[in-house]
């Protein structure tokens, strides 16, 4: 049987209480939500917090509503509401193609949209899709408020923009007429972390892509995204052709390692036709 | 009449499951004995390294400690090696080298699972880290580190080399054939992963000096005797409980080290013991199956009729020999190689050699090696059609063994006891519809859009119900079992049996025997199991062997009974024994059917004031011990469909069919489940299960985020069917099917894969199929799925 080691516990039921509990316990305690990384890491002795901060009873993070022209996710959002929101498929049907398709239910119904970014894992589906859709993310901490573009959010493996004695409370997403979305991964296994996945976001204006956004995750993607594929498509007219060539930069950009899942050419390779499928996809869905 | 007033063989609901579906299941980890202590395990994080020191000061000085075991502690009570069941030994914990990630190093007993498992911290070993043998293709090297320096004059990794077939009637044969091809090919290295890991709860009583064991096995009687043997300690004094097991596989068959030091931390501390591994314990250290690296020869005719089979086999055994196999076989029960089909010669060379992984090879539901053994032949069948052009299903049909050649002798040995195999091929092509999805395949070739489309055949012969005393034994063991039949006064009866369930449904099947030949309902009869207390002698179950050996006892047993019954009914119908007639359930005068006694009223007879007539002591228990007088042999044909992505390499199986021929089926229902599981095992070990292995030993599939196990979403809804061949020496006619899918299903899906790719020239691929290894393979790279992935 597998057991942490000794911590101290404390719940919180604001977004202040879970603020002050932070300051008081310290840089060695962690917040904890659905717990579904930090739990088993902390029974494999990987992780040895001395203070976990339950923010399970934090109800004013849980909400999904649209405010100010923005889809506003509070991040104690569960996957499984995520997956359940009418208003979330209408603007980001690449998000519920993402939740689809991360972990199982029972890990769904309990993990938290803000614990899959804050754990940073670099095979994380949602920082792909997020960073596709141009999202921010909004902290709190003891100073105040701040709100930082998904893009920036992450600062390496497991390492995100988040201080110790911050939280992050809410990711907004820009809603912008005339475009849709899609999320394509690759795993060994339902439920499986991803080999390598891509979400895609298109806008279209006047036969030509406005906007595009591209996220990749588990390939080493400078921020999850595809920023010189974006590149590729902006302006252009969109075309199985357009598709494949930003396939080929997002590859080319991309530094995927070979692990057990995989070796790095076959997940380079990965990259381009998921870029391309996730485009054709959100093409496809695109409003005519 | 509730469904389990049922009389006999049907689909009778399983009587266990009324109480695993309310949680009231009783796992060893669900045993709290007074008192009781918990146990953990210091494992090695090196795959080699020579152990310079091992300092538990600190631990034992925590509060909550009780007692610190070593591998010195243990050699001070001649209990650090312990024999394996292949004539080696095994380190209990280590005391000269470790030799395996994970091996076990010193173990903790204390008031908590939490304060052992701090305490594990406390413990500072010093290792000197050696180079570690993890190619088994390397470890014969001249150069290779030798891993048994403990053994005498040991200066390689060499184990043995083991034969079976005719050598030269087979070579001669190769020399004059027209088609020869040949294949390397790697049943890759995977584990049962039973969802309960292994563990004990010891219980030493100083007072009565009887050891009580709550325990993760198989094979209860047999683990009492190796106690026994290994501790000295009285065999009447142990008693091994094996309460309900959360699967089996293969993975409860051995002794482990947790076992022994459970055992030893409750006689040095006088108090009840609890050890359960966790997961990565479980997977990383516990009986492993397969890693068999084979070249597979085969020899045919232009048009299609193969001739001879020859196979080389390096087996990769770990760093302890500790397969369990009947003795005389180090190779279990590979030598069956020539699968199905009447062939002229056949040969086989296996080599066995050591490396720095787990001990273990045979576990995981494979019949003692039947599992790579019909992954060969059915490999080589499908390369063969392919080199001749001839569709594998026919390539089969023109070479399987026809129902007027049985009882068969094969080139290596096996006497096969009954079979219909081409009747049992066809009704699987007919469920399939065979020729259709041949064409559908061929439209969509032409069409060159979408996914690749693969159509798989294979077809396996099983051998199980191990075993016939004069061939098999397990350290010396025969393997019969026993069985005990009580009729109590009101007819209800109770059987005891050696077997014991991992969720075969045994509680059911076995009183429905009982059912069958007394014709009482099955609801009239407990089984009593898993406590060596309580139940005769047997060798426990796996490979298959609880229907076709205590199945047959408990049919014997009862039988017994049957006829105890008609001497009794005799007195009581005043009639001559030899008068009577039997209709379940009943005696009776023969020709006069409304005379007769019904088996409630004999047993009140019999235990009654009713004279005895001769031939009998009162009341009607019985016992017996039946010796299997050959194995029996299920066989089957299965055909998967798959479609390939050949964009990103994902495989899906589309739908795979099963016709399953295990003679007569008990209780269809549960043969169905069993079958159920076994191909899903078989997609789990075809597309994605495999234990690989850095160049450091580092285990690569610790966890089941690494080593992964198929869920309903990778399984088709399996299509199954049936052929029924009795066998001839069973008395029920039945044989074995808990490892029928296991064996027959990875062939099947592997050559629908390598179907849907050779229009890329593909040929052959090994395991497991994973969307990253399909896809090397169809750009002609595929890497070795056993190591770490460059």
């Amino acid at each position: 049987m597998q057991v942490p080691a000794n911590f101290e516990y404390a719940k919180a039921t604001t977004v202040e209480e879970a603020l002050a509990l932070l300051a008081r316990h310290g840089d060695e305690a962690r917040v904890v939500a659905g717990g579904h990384s930090l739990i088993p890491m902390m029974k494999l002795r990987l992780a040895q917090p001395e203070a976990l901060i339950d923010i399970n009873d934090v109800t004013e993070l849980s909400h999904i509503r649209i405010d100010g022209g923005e889809l506003c996710v509070g991040a104690l959002v569960r996957h499984a509401e995520l997956l359940d929101s009418a208003v979330v498929g209408e603007h980001f049907p690449i998000l519920h193609d993402a939740e689809r398709v991360i972990a199982d239910p029972v890990v769904r119904n309990r993990g938290t949209v803000g614990g899959s970014l804050c754990q940073a894992d670099p095979s994380e589906d949602l920082s792909a899709a997020f960073g596709a859709l141009r999202a921010s993310a909004v902290i709190r901490g003891p100073y105040g408020e701040r709100t930082v573009p998904l893009r920036e959010f992450h600062t390496g493996p497991y390492e995100t923009v988040v201080e110790p004695g911050e939280l992050l409370t809410e990711l907004r997403i820009p809603i912008r007429p005339g475009g849709s979305s899609a999320y394509v991964k690759v795993e060994r296994r339902v439920g499986d972390w991803p080999l390598a996945a891509a979400g895609a976001a298109l806008r279209l204006a006047g036969g030509r892509i406005a906007e595009a956004g591209i996220g990749l995750t588990a390939v080493r993607a400078e921020h999850f995204v595809a920023a010189e594929a974006e590149e590729v498509l902006r302006g252009a007219v969109p075309s199985e052709e357009v598709f494949a060539e930003a396939g080929r930069v997002a590859a080319r950009h991309c530094d995927p390692g070979s692990d057990q899942r995989g070796p790095a050419d076959y997940k380079r390779h990965l990259a381009g036709e998921l870029t391309t499928r996730a485009l054709r996809r959100a093409y496809e869905r695109c409003p005519t | 009449m509730s469904e389990n007033g049922h009389r006999g063989f049907g689909r009778v609901q399983r009587k266990e499951d009324a109480r695993f579906i309310r949680g009231k299941g009783n796992y060893v980890d669900d045993i709290k004995l007074p008192g009781m202590l918990y146990g953990a395990v210091l494992r090695s994080p090196h795959a080699h390294a020579r152990l310079v020191s091992v300092d538990t000061t600190a631990a034992e000085a925590h509060p909550q400690v009780r007692a610190v075991i070593t591998g010195e502690t243990l050699a001070g009570l001649n209990l650090a090696w312990m024999p394996t069941l292949s004539g080696d030994v095994q380190a209990v914990l280590a005391t000269d080298k470790v030799r395996f990630q994970g091996q076990e190093v010193a173990f903790v007993v204390a008031e908590s699972h939490y304060a052992a498992r701090d305490a594990l911290e406390l413990i500072d070993v010093d290792y000197e880290a050696l180079p570690p043998v993890i190619d088994a293709r390397r470890a014969l090297d001249d150069d290779a580190p030798v891993i048994r320096d403990d053994l005498e004059g040991r200066t390689d990794n060499h184990i043995f080399d083991w034969e079976a077939g005719d050598a030269s009637a087979t070579d001669r044969l190769f020399d004059d054939a027209e088609v020869v091809l040949a294949q390397d090919m790697l049943y890759p290295r995977v584990h049962p992963a039973p969802l309960e890991t292994c563990g004990m709860v010891a219980d030493m009583d100083k007072v009565t000096g009887k050891l009580t064991v709550y325990t993760t096995t198989q094979a209860p009687h047999a683990h009492r005797t190796v106690y026994a043997l290994v501790a000295g300690l009285p065999e009447h004094k142990i008693r091994v409980v094996s309460p309900d097991i959360g699967g089996g596989f293969g993975n409860k068959v051995g002794i482990y080290p947790g076992y022994v030091c459970a055992i030893v931390g409750s006689i040095v501390t006088g108090r009840p013991v609890k050890w359960v591994e966790d997961r990565s314990e479980n997977l990383m250290t516990t009986s492993f199956a397969r890693d068999y690296h084979m070249r597979g020869e085969i020899a045919a005719t232009r048009d299609g009729r193969v001739r001879g089979l020859r196979v080389k086999v390096l087996a990769d055994h770990g760093a302890f020999n500790g397969t369990a196999q009947p003795t005389k076989f180090p190779a279990g029960f590979f030598h069956v190689f020539t699968g199905s089909y009447d062939i002229e010669a056949a040969h086989c060379e296996v080599t066995g050699v050591y490396t720095n992984k787990a001990p273990g090879g045979v576990a995981y539901a494979c019949s003692f090696r039947i599992t790579e053994a019909v992954y060969l032949v059915e490999r080589m069948m499908d390369i063969l059609a392919d080199e001749l052009g001839i569709d594998p299903a026919e390539l089969r049909l023109r070479n399987l063994l026809r129902a007027e050649q049985f009882p068969y002798s094969t080139a290596t040995g096996w006497e096969y006891d009954s079979g219909d195999y081409p009747r049992t091929l066809r009704k699987a092509m007919e469920i399939a519809g065979y020729d259709e999805l041949r064409a559908e395949q061929a439209e969509r070739r032409a069409r060159g859009d979408g996914p690749l489309m693969g159509i798989g055949v294979s077809f396996f012969t099983e051998a199980v119900g191990a075993g016939p005393r004069k061939h098999m034994d397990i350290l010396g063991l025969g393997m019969a079992d026993g069985a005990e039949l009580r009729v109590h006064p009101t007819g209800k009866a109770v059987l005891r049996i050696s077997v014991q369930t991992q969720g075969q449904g045994h509680e059911t099947t076995f009183a429905q025997i009982v059912a069958h030949e007394l014709g009482i309902p099955v609801d009239d009869v407990e089984v009593v199991h898993g406590d060596t207390d309580q139940t005769p002698f047997g060798l426990g179950t796996y490979g298959s062997r609880s229907t076709p050996v205590s199945g047959a006892a408990t049919a014997v047993v009862a039988r017994k009974v049957r006829e105890r019954a008609r001497i009794v009914a005799g007195a009581m119908l005043e009639a001559a024994p030899e008068d009577l007639e039997w209709t379940p359930g009943r005696w009776a005068v023969r020709g006069d059917p409304s005379s007769g006694a019904t088996m409630q009223e004999i047993a009140m007879a019999a235990h009654g004031t009713l004279e005895l007539p001769a031939g009998v002591e009162g009341q009607l228990d019985a016992t017996t011990v039946y010796n299997p007088p050959n194995l029996t042999y299920p066989f089957g044909a299965y055909i998967a469909v798959v479609d390939v992505d050949p964009g990103t390499g994902k495989v899906a199986v589309r739908r795979f069919v099963a016709v399953d021929d295990c003679g007569v089926r008990i209780n269809p229902m549960i043969v169905e489940g069993q079958v159920h599981g076994g191909l899903a095992d078989g997609v789990g070990m075809a597309l994605m299960q495999v234990m690989a292995f850095d160049e450091d030993g580092n285990h690569l599939g610790a966890s089941f985020m690494d080593y992964l196990l198929p869920t309903a979403m990778e399984c088709p809804s399996w299509e199954l069917g049936e052929t029924v061949t009795p066998s001839p020496h069973h008395p029920l006619g039945a044989k074995g099917v808990g490892e029928s899918a296991t064996v027959g299903s990875p062939a099947a899906i592997v050559n629908a894969v390598v179907d849907a790719l050779s229009p890329y020239g593909v040929r052959h691929a090994d395991m497991p199929l994973t969307p990253a290894n399909v896809w090397r393979v169809i750009q002609g790279r595929p890497f070795r799925t056993d190591l770490a992935i460059p």
